[in-house]
């Protein structure tokens, strides 16, 4: 079974980066959601953000 | 006039906040002007846009919260520092007290099960954190624009091979296993299964067939581009295949703006393999292709709802030869009102004007206007030389699309908050050549608590400075919802009566009931 089919027969336990109120609503209809309090890492600097996870990768 | 400005170093808010803060200082007295951002470039840019770019504000970065007004009186600063933070704290302690990971590696070591990623952070980073996701096989509905194409493809190229969905980017509407994700609508259980490279379009699909009494199995959103050459119907293929083991669904259904021709037919060809009964709609698109393939084309969002419904317990044969009604009302019924209204028009009275929340209700609008009557001008124009020529107003007969990028800078969506179309009626009322008002009022998850009622206010002003003319607003208005959302159908509705709406239960029928109208005077 592909992993999307997979998907269709399971509970939905969500992961929500951005704005709250996504996590909010799921909570509201009884959906398990883990909201993700991000702020872009490295200051921001998209290029850093890049090398940092390129080392990531690596170092795995 | 005098700019100031404050940075909060390390604070980050999610856009949405920011926006309606933005609002709330806007309203202060001595206010001109309030940018409330964080410090990204997009947002310098803005910031430079409107005179408020400085060294301080040049050198925020994107972790730091930017505070920048333009005052007629400077006295009022310090009330609005503190407005600012009285805000944020409430934000802050309106939350409840769950544990929040700061990464998506943290919510993922706490919730090691989880099947789904819902990401909506600026696109400049959510390319990446996509990419996470899918690499611990989660499937991902990235609601986030800004994302390159060729990230969009890089992604969906990922989310095929390790067999997930990768819905988006630009994916603002879900349903799956029934529960309605970002902007969607809660609609009955049951066996049709939506793909849909539109927001509004899909949601009114949905919504129609819960209205036609039938019910969804999967909605599954691709994200705007998802039918474009260089994407080539990635996630819609995936999809298709997906729902064609899946024992639950027995009807599919396709919408999405006219797609390439080669993309077209390599998702027909994807819909034949899988051997279920389809209707396509391609939102003015080649009918003819749909029907070699061996399905069903809709006329209109409701017309391809109405005949999924009617697949569910017929052949393609028999639906084929269907078309939905024109009104839910007997015409007899419809007839009456449209003249009744027509009669209160004056002479100078001429042009429609529609003011939507949602893009591809705008364009149907667009379509259904320019078939049944003549040229009609827009910001997303059916073709160039009908490009608005005053986007502050409107011009002519015209239909904009207030969610466009244009008129959201710097503001949240008109889903969201109606201060932009609020705005928008009230410049209506300074026409005297606007005769037919045409608004989209979406309910669901995701959408402004109270759409109707946002609204009603301004239309109530707006009618009142045409009947001071001896002149009459006719105000129709298409709902996009259901029994079952939380803005609850039947108070939108007597909100909507009271302010003397004409409400219809599609976008479609609410075009139509204008059309006719229109069509009495012209």
């Amino acid at each position: 079974m592909s992993k999307v089919n997979e998907l269709f027969n399971q509970d939905l336990k969500v992961i929500n980066m951005g704005l709250k109120s996504f996590a909010d609503e799921l909570k509201e209809q009884g959906v398990s959601v883990i909201h993700t309090d991000w702020r872009p890492p490295a200051g921001g600097n998209t290029k850093m953000i890049n090398l940092l996870n390129k080392l990531k990768s690596k170092t795995k | 006039m005098v700019s100031k400005c404050l940075i909060k170093a390390n604070s980050y808010y999610d856009s949405v906040t920011l926006m309606i803060i933005t609002k709330e200082v806007e309203a202060v007295t001595g206010v001109e002007n309030a940018v409330v951002v964080m410090g990204t470039e997009h947002n310098k840019e803005l910031l430079d846009n409107v005179g408020l770019l400085n060294d301080e504000t040049s050198s925020a970065t994107p972790n730091d919260l930017v505070i920048a007004v333009k005052l007629v009186d400077d006295g009022v600063f310090e009330d609005i520092v503190k407005k600012v933070e009285e805000l944020l704290n409430k934000r802050k302690t309106d939350g409840d007290e769950d544990y929040c990971p700061r990464t998506i590696e943290g919510s993922i070591k706490n919730m090691p099960d989880s099947n789904l990623v819902i990401i909506s952070i600026p696109g400049e980073y959510a390319g990446v954190e996509a990419k996470k996701a899918l690499m611990n096989d989660k499937n991902v509905l990235l609601f986030s624009d800004n994302v390159s194409i060729e990230q969009e493809k890089e992604l969906k190229e990922l989310a095929v091979k390790r067999g997930l969905l990768m819905m988006g980017p630009d994916c603002g509407t879900a349903c799956i296993n029934n529960i309605p994700l970002a902007f969607a609508n809660v609609v009955k259980k049951g066996n049709i299964g939506i793909v849909g490279a539109s927001g509004t379009g899909t949601q009114e699909i949905m919504v129609q067939i819960d209205r036609f009494l039938g019910g969804v199995s999967q909605v599954i959103g691709t994200g705007g581009r998802d039918l474009k050459a260089e994407i080539g119907g990635l996630m819609m293929i995936q999809a298709i295949e997906a729902l064609s083991v899946d024992e639950a669904t027995e009807v599919i259904v396709l919408v999405s703006k006219p797609p390439a021709y080669e993309v077209a037919e390599k998702v027909l060809q994807a819909l034949k393999k899988c051997g279920k009964k389809a209707v396509v709609d391609f939102i003015g698109g080649d009918e003819e292709l749909i029907k070699k393939y061996g399905f069903i084309p809709a006329t209109t969002l409701e017309d391809a709802a109405y005949k999924a419904v009617k697949l569910c317990n017929n052949s393609v044969e028999k639906v084929n030869k269907l078309e939905c009604p024109e009104f839910d009302k007997p015409i007899e019924e419809i007839e009456t009102l449209a003249k009744s209204e027509a009669l209160k028009l004056s002479n100078k009275q001429k042009y429609l004007r529609g003011l939507f929340s949602g893009g591809t209700l705008c364009d149907e609008t667009l379509k259904l206007f320019s078939k049944n009557v003549g040229d009609i001008y827009s910001n997303i124009p059916l073709s160039p030389e009908f490009k608005l020529t005053n986007k502050e107003k409107g011009n002519n007969n015209c239909a904009i699309d207030l969610g466009d990028d244009e008129y959201t800078v710097g503001r949240p969506h008109p889903m969201i908050d109606s201060y932009g179309r609020q705005q928008m009626i009230l410049k209506q009322a300074e026409d005297e050549e606007v005769a037919i008002l045409i608004l989209d009022i979406v309910l669901g998850y995701g959408s402004n608590e109270d759409p109707a009622g946002s609204l009603v206010e301004q239309i109530k002003q707006a009618k009142k400075v045409f009947k001071a003319r001896g002149q009459y607003l006719c105000v129709v208005a298409g709902i996009c919802g259901t029994k079952g959302d939380p803005q609850v159908y039947d108070e939108q509705l007597s909100k909507l009566n009271e302010a003397g709406v004409i409400a219809m239960p599609s976008n479609a029928q609410a075009v139509r009931f204008a059309i006719r109208v229109l069509k009495e005077v012209l």
